[in-house]
């Protein structure tokens, strides 16, 4: 309560003139409480439920767990390698990170500072397969995989996401706001321009590779249309075509289901709850880019 | 000039692995996909040319153009919505009160639920005879509802579902752009006796302007390309309800095998994408203003 005091300027900056009202809890409270329940409940409800027994789960109206039923974490496991899933998607999501901060950072250099014959119009070229959603590309590629012999592997789903258009964007623009002196001194003293990349420009570059680390992480993580038209075995199925198939075979199963949701779920969750702040200055930077 | 010469070579060196997938993954399909709408082919045997018998057949295919009315009427819903909402949750997010951050969290923790756990979540919550959803409406008086069950609700319940999921990321947006804002400007407009609900129309919201067109052109493109929480929570019905354009381009090219049909719809779907962008665009940059 000691900290009330130092509230009280704050909201009077922004809760109006009357000042009676600033000893009460603000009405902002009043707006962001629903608001924030209703973004929570779902997540509540679905550790609930993961918890119940099959009986409370149809319950109406709905009532507390009355323990902690694990059987259905041990049920789920046993009826879908969640493990495997999760591996699989560690694995994807990893090498199309860092293929994406590598090879984008490779060719947003060149982009940002080298002049070369046919720069321009690849960088427009580039910039224009941005625009095309990926219904577009997606019946050629499978055809494409399926040449490649890549059909229902890892390899399908890592390859056409190696790199974006939009990483390689992001990093030359950024490339282009470092103050050149620096580069031109390492290049005086001897450095290659891989050096110089890699031992001065990417060290001063630390938020634009946080930005296209958490946007490739997010799209590769989440990415479901491209993996259910890629994988039709369990054992190479990522996360969300696992969990969609999971549901396809236990669609009624609520706590079952909850239980393969809430392992589902959480890597990410937790990777969002730790990493919070850069999440958003992410989201926040890539929207303002874009 | 061994200097220049050198920079070719290395300007090359340096993004010939990127163009490269991007050529390959990028413009190589692009081009396919077009040869394939002008063709007829089931994955197997050699594509067969028939013109424009695709498009002809698009034309006058009632699902189709149902699907498209579907997908109209889904992003002419979802869009407002985000939209506002978002502006609405980050206006609310930025006020100086207690617990402020734990409030952030709440509101962007849907971020970080994939749309295929959203939509797990969602068929939970609105399952009609035992979810929290109509069980909450019951205690007002109202219900029960089929949702996902019943065709008349589920386009609306698969908005509902969606936008959960989106609003969070556009008030992550807009509480930037909000903080943005220079608080002198918002001081001025006070002293010269603005009220709160003129700052914001004459002060805040036309500062916010890069990031509404931003925005009503990202949540448009993904509302026109939605698929994932229909394919988990409804599969395109009940009827048909909610087949939306991607459904029915999924259906077509990896159900019913045809996949020349379905890059003649991507192709549909491509343009109109970026008709309605370039429309967007064109009226946000006579009304956005960009500072410095």
């Amino acid at each position: 309560m000691t900290d009330q005091a130092i509230e009280i300027p704050q909201a009077a900056a922004t809760s109006g003139p009357s000042r009676r009202r600033l000893r009460w809890p603000s009405p902002w409270h009043l707006v962001l409480i629903p608001v924030a329940l209703v973004m929570v409940t779902p997540f509540a409800w679905m550790v609930m439920t993961s918890i119940q027994t099959p009986e409370e789960a149809r319950h109406f109206p709905p009532v507390f767990p009355s323990g902690i039923h694990w059987q259905n974490y041990t049920e789920a496991l046993a009826a879908a390698p969640f493990g495997r899933f999760f591996f699989n998607t560690a694995i994807v999501t990893g090498v199309t990170v860092l293929g994406n901060l590598i090879l984008c950072s490779l060719a947003g250099y060149a982009f940002a500072r080298f002049r070369f014959f046919g720069r321009d119009v690849l960088f427009v070229v580039i910039l224009a397969t941005l625009m095309i959603p990926f219904q577009v590309v997606m019946i050629p590629t499978f055809l494409i995989m399926r040449h490649l012999g890549l059909i229902d592997s890892l390899g399908a789903l890592i390859l056409p996401n190696l790199v974006t258009p939009f990483g390689i964007f992001l990093m030359r623009q950024f490339f282009r706001t470092l103050p050149i002196e620096l580069e031109e001194a390492a290049r005086i003293d001897g450095c290659s321009r891989l050096g110089t990349l890699f031992r001065i420009v990417l060290p001063l570059s630390g938020p634009a590779l946080a930005t296209l680390a958490v946007i490739t992480f997010l799209y590769n993580w989440n990415d479901f249309l491209w993996p259910l038209v890629a994988i039709q075995s369990e054992e190479h199925m990522t996360l969300q075509l696992g969990l969609s198939t999971f549901q396809g075979a236990h669609s009624i199963e609520w706590t079952l289901l909850m239980a393969g949701n809430v392992m589902g779920v959480l890597p990410m969750l937790l990777a969002f709850l730790l990493a919070q702040r850069q999440f958003v200055r992410s989201i926040a930077s890539a929207g303002i880019t874009g | 000039m061994r200097l220049i010469r050198s920079e070719h070579g290395t300007g090359w060196l340096f993004v010939l692995p990127a163009a490269l997938l991007i050529v390959v993954f990028g413009l190589v399909p692009i081009g396919w996909s077009l040869l394939l709408s002008f063709q007829s082919s089931d994955f197997v045997s050699p594509p067969k040319w028939v013109g424009l018998a695709n498009y002809q057949a698009l034309r006058d295919d009632p699902e189709f153009r149902a699907a498209i009315v579907r997908t109209l009427v889904y992003t002419a819903l979802f869009v407002p919505i985000v939209v506002l909402g978002g502006l609405a949750v980050a206006v609310a997010l930025n006020a100086k009160v207690r617990f402020i951050s734990i409030y952030r969290t709440a509101v962007f923790v849907p971020v970080a639920a994939s749309t295929v756990a959203t939509a797990i979540i969602f068929n939970w919550l609105l399952e009609p005879t035992f979810g929290l959803v109509n069980w909450a409406l019951g205690l007002v008086g109202l219900g029960p509802y089929g949702f996902f069950q019943d065709p008349d609700q589920a386009l609306a319940a698969v908005v509902v579902m969606t936008s959960w999921g989106w609003i969070g990321f556009n008030a992550i947006i807009y509480l930037a752009a909000l903080q943005g804002i220079p608080r002198e400007l918002i001081e001025a407009a006070t002293i010269d006796g603005a009220g709160r609900f003129a700052t914001f129309r004459r002060i805040t919201w036309p500062l916010l302007g890069p990031a509404t067109l931003f925005l009503v052109v990202w949540a448009s493109i993904n509302a026109l390309q939605v698929f994932d929480e229909i394919y988990v929570s409804t599969r395109g019905g009940p009827l048909q309800a909610t087949t939306v354009v991607v459904f029915y381009l999924y259906q077509q090219a990896f159900q019913f095998f045809a996949a020349g049909y379905g890059a003649a719809i991507a192709y549909v779907l491509f343009v109109a994408i970026l008709v309605l962008t370039l429309i967007q665009l064109w009226i946000g940059n006579k009304r956005v203003h960009y500072t410095s």
